[in-house]
């Protein structure tokens, strides 16, 4: 096999603070075939899958719908739409278990499958989206449903589009896959190097990247091999390079890796576009080049079954919305003794109550770990300051100092030590002698002082609406007393003005022309009862009353004389 | 099926704080030999002694402040702190002073504070010194190596001493006493005598005191194993010890008559156990790698500042409860820079 040329320079790599190894576990996964899981019965897909709101369903109960077929729309700038990842029909949209570290329901459209597998009419490709408005073409990648597919799920339309004040000059493509046991990148970019790579390309285009860094972690020489080929064959070769990083978790951390490849740091609370770099997953970019190169929407993803509580542990190509359950029947079933199941790797996933959830766009490795790979770590002693976590931690951050005030949830403290610097890689945990669940406690530092913010925010929108009330209070009782001045100044210049243009009525009129208006009907109408009743067509009910009758309707009259005089002023006053 | 939920990470934790312990125990065990062989058996009865003492306090402190004794016994560290304790003190005192050392160490110390790793003092050195403080007489009366004894103590004779308090074969405690290298270093200086002239005598070795010396060397050994097992990081014994080595280097090099050689220093008294086993306790030293070689050197100046100019002989424990006042303060001031903050390394 012939060496591809792009192999030969072997850019200087750089490393980043602490990091640790741990048994990588891949071979377990890696020995059979990625294989198509078996079409469930029912695909569960949740409304969010995706960082974000959650999208909106265009499908009702009972619709019949496609492979393919969008059922969701997204709601909001940050979102996006949800496609059917099978034939079949729409049979209930409720709030249904997903995978979440707290076990939460969330709305999810279920589609019973028809067992077809029917693909609705895609979209036509854009083969030619070099010479398309790159609005388009990240257009198609919305339509698609696309997210990052390497765990954070946040919507990549986005992603592409920094501005223009933030330049694109490096892409850096992610195939560190640096958690133990999870193979499903390798797995993929051994199959699928060209798409990943036809991926990269389009994104070059869009974002007028100069450069493209593949980042792949020495444990993966088969996938590095079929990646190198893939740039080989394709029309990047000249400005890609494949570059093989040491194994050392996390370096498939974004920052940690745009530090190994390119030695910059991404400054903390920033993008990484700031500083030029834009990092995808390898599976994201696959997925962009369906969407834009087949006009396939992200209906499935590679899914890593893996585990000693597996019988047949392996790679799955799987439709979004199959049950777990579904997943672990094809890989064998559970073996024996089965501690926990774990969403994502072991070191940053989570644990799952049941197996009935579903896989998500987000969803990368399921786990049934043993007893003795997964043992309980049993009570958490006390912090003996060792300071192993500080040597681990890649952001070097002072672990023990944010246990230590995040347990006390003095929330500044925790903050000054740049609580929000940590990624939550868990390698502090791991070697941590007391076995105390470090990151837990991180993450419950960061919830809550989230929560305060929104709080603080909340209160400071209501004193500001409280204080803009009294303000308009304030301002409205001020007005009416000006108001109630002026027109005092008016009453008292009125009789003088009355008398100086008497009959003209300029003053009056100036002053106040409904009223004068006003009172000009009335003594038309005065004047009109005067000539009638002269003439003797008065109204007729009123003629040969008893005098009984005629002082009510005197009252009547006064009593309707009132409220027109308070209503006059009223008005006069709004 | 229901799975259990815990937090991530879900896998092999392969550190633990008794495994810790257990690896500073196996490493103090070269140096306790030879120091039974120098000194005799007043030595492990007070190793015995000390860890019993050690045990039955945490468990009664442990009793007292209503926390699961069992759990907290078993992270070895009371162990730890006796051991280190009955170390330092002369293999000849009296039981009762081993247990108010530990009620001290253990109960004052390390319990009153919260227990392991809220402690700012360390146990082992603030029970010493309270010891020392209090009944400076009893904590001088150390032995000379047996090859410079002349009446060596067996187990029995060494038992007496230490649970009655009197010598054996009606013998003075000045017959069987002998002042340590550094005492009587000092007290000769202070006589005005040359270190030529000091050295003369039989009682030296190469370095420091004959068969001191050497009990220095055994714990140094237990020391570079701590090293390779990553149980302690080179930051605190090497910038104490090269604190220690470059000051007395200093003024030895001024005035080598009235200066011993920095050598002494280093092979003298507590020196290289206070190098590896007791300023690295990692509960009440620095944690900032800047901090630790901070740390690790002002009590190497320390030490030196003390055996030259104050009030006792050895130092180590001084200079450590010196410097664990100062450590969160050192801490606080030494924080390393977070990924992304300032300027990138590039």
């Amino acid at each position: 096999m012939q060496e591809p040329q792009t192999t030969g320079i072997q850019r200087r790599l750089w490393s980043f603070h602490g990091g640790i190894h741990v048994p990588d576990e891949k071979a377990l996964s890696t020995g059979r075939p990625v294989a198509r899981a078996p079409l469930p019965s029912l695909l569960t897909i949740p409304l969010r899958q995706h960082i974000g709101e959650p999208a909106r369903p265009i499908v009702r109960v009972g619709d019949w719908v496609l492979k393919g077929q969008k059922i969701a729309e997204p709601e909001g700038w940050v979102s996006t739409p949800i496609h059917a990842s099978s034939s079949g029909t729409v049979v209930v949209i409720e709030d249904r278990p997903i995978p979440h570290p707290s076990a939460l329901v969330a709305p999810c459209i279920v589609i019973r499958t028809n067992g077809l597998d029917e693909w609705a009419k895609l979209p036509k490709p854009l083969d030619n989206y070099r010479e398309l408005d790159p609005a388009l073409v990240r257009e198609r990648i919305r339509w698609a449903g696309i997210v990052g597919l390497g765990g954070a799920a946040f919507p990549t339309s986005i992603k592409l589009d920094p501005g223009p004040r933030l330049p694109v000059r490096t892409l850096i493509v992610n195939g560190a896959e640096c958690e133990p046991y999870i193979s499903c990148d390798d797995m993929l970019m051994r199959e699928c190097a060209g798409d990943i790579i036809r991926g990269a390309s389009i994104l070059m285009h869009l974002l007028h990247a100069r450069e493209c860094l593949i980042g792949i972690e020495d444990n993966k020489p088969v996938a590095i091999e079929a990646m190198r080929l893939a740039v080989a064959e394709s029309d990047i070769k000249e400005s890609t390079r494949v570059c093989t990083i040491p194994t050392l978790y996390p370096s498939g951390g974004e920052k940690q890796l745009i530090r190994i490849l390119t030695g910059d740091e991404v400054p903390t609370s920033v993008i990484p576009a700031q500083i030029g770099i834009l990092c995808q997953n390898v599976a994201t970019l696959a997925a962009i080049a369906q969407a834009v190169l087949a006009g396939k929407p992200l209906i499935s993803r590679y899914v890593t079954m893996s585990g000693r509580g597996l019988r047949a542990p392996r790679n799955f190509e799987v439709l979004i919305g199959t049950p777990i359950a579904d997943l672990i029947r094809a890989a064998g079933g559970l073996a024996g003794d089965v501690r926990k199941l774990v969403l994502g790797g072991p070191m940053m996933g989570f644990t799952l109550d049941s197996d009935q959830v579903p896989i998500t766009k987000a969803a990368n490795c399921v786990l049934a770990l043993s007893e003795e790979e997964a043992p309980d770590p049993g009570p958490a002693l006390a912090c003996i300051r060792c300071g192993k976590c500080a040597e681990v931690c890649p952001a070097n951050l002072l672990p023990q100092q944010m246990y230590w005030y995040a347990r006390s949830k003095d929330l500044e403290k925790v903050q000054d030590y740049n609580l929000f610097d940590c990624i939550e890689c868990g390698c502090c945990a791991q070697v941590c002698p007391s076995h105390i669940p470090l990151v837990q406690y991180y993450r419950y530092a960061k919830t809550e002082s989230w929560a305060r913010e929104r709080e603080k925010r909340a209160a400071d929108r209501a004193r500001a609406r409280h204080e803009a009330k009294e303000a308009r209070l304030a301002r409205l009782e001020q007005e009416r007393k000006d108001k109630l001045k002026r027109k005092k100044e008016a009453l008292s210049k009125k009789p003088t003005a009355g008398k100086a243009g008497d009959g003209s009525g300029g003053t009056a009129t100036t002053e106040d022309p409904k009223k004068a208006a006003i009172e000009a009907a009335r003594k038309r109408a005065a004047a009109k009862k005067a000539a009638l009743a002269e003439q003797g067509i008065g109204p007729k009910n009123v003629q040969g009353l008893t005098p009984s009758q005629q002082r009510q309707i005197d009252a009547a009259e006064n009593r309707r004389q009132a409220p027109a005089a308070a209503t006059t002023k009223g008005t006069g006053e709004d | 099926m229901a799975g259990i939920i815990l937090s991530s990470p879900h896998t092999i934790r392969p550190n633990r704080v008794d495994w810790l312990m257990l690896q500073v125990i196996l490493a103090l065990i070269p140096g306790i030999l030879a120091l039974i062989w120098y000194f005799g058996w007043g030595v492990a009865i007070n190793l015995v002694l000390a860890s019993l003492f050690a045990v039955l306090v945490e468990a009664a402190a442990l009793k007292l402040r209503r926390r699961p004794p069992l759990t907290t016994l078993r992270d070895l560290s009371a162990l730890v702190t006796a051991m280190l304790f009955a170390i330092a003190v002369p293999p000849t005192l009296p039981w009762w002073l081993t247990l108010m050392g530990m009620v001290f160490a253990i109960g004052v110390t390390k319990q009153l504070y919260g227990g392991l790793g809220y402690n700012p003092f360390n146990p082992a050195m603030a029970g010493y010194v309270f010891l020392l403080v209090s009944y400076p007489l009893a904590m001088t009366n150390w032995l000379p190596p047996h090859m410079l004894a002349e009446h060596s103590l067996g187990f029995l004779d060494s038992a007496r001493l230490i649970f009655t308090g009197s010598p054996p074969h009606e013998l003075g405690w000045d017959a069987i006493s002998m002042a340590t290298p550094l005492d009587e270093m000092r007290t000769q200086l202070a006589q005005n005598r040359m270190i030529e002239e000091i050295r003369a005598s039989q009682l030296w070795g190469d370095f420091g005191g004959r068969g001191w010396e050497w009990v220095g060397n055994w714990f140094l050994l237990g020391g570079l194993f701590l090293l390779w097992r990553r149980v302690i990081s080179w930051h605190i014994p090497v910038s104490m010890l090269l604190g220690l080595l470059l000051i007395a280097g200093f003024f030895w090099s001024l005035d080598p008559q009235t200066h011993p050689f920095p050598a002494f220093h280093m092979f003298s008294g507590g020196t290289i156990l206070g190098a590896f086993f007791i300023a690295t306790d990692p509960v009440t030293s620095c944690t900032t790698r800047k901090g630790q070689i901070i740390f690790g050197a002002s009590i190497g100046v320390l030490i030196f500042v003390i055996r030259t100019w104050g009030g006792y002989p050895d130092a180590v424990a001084f200079a450590v409860l010196l410097m664990n006042i100062a450590a969160p303060t050192i801490d606080y001031y030494t924080q390393p820079r977070v990924f992304g903050h300032g300027k990138g390394s590039e």
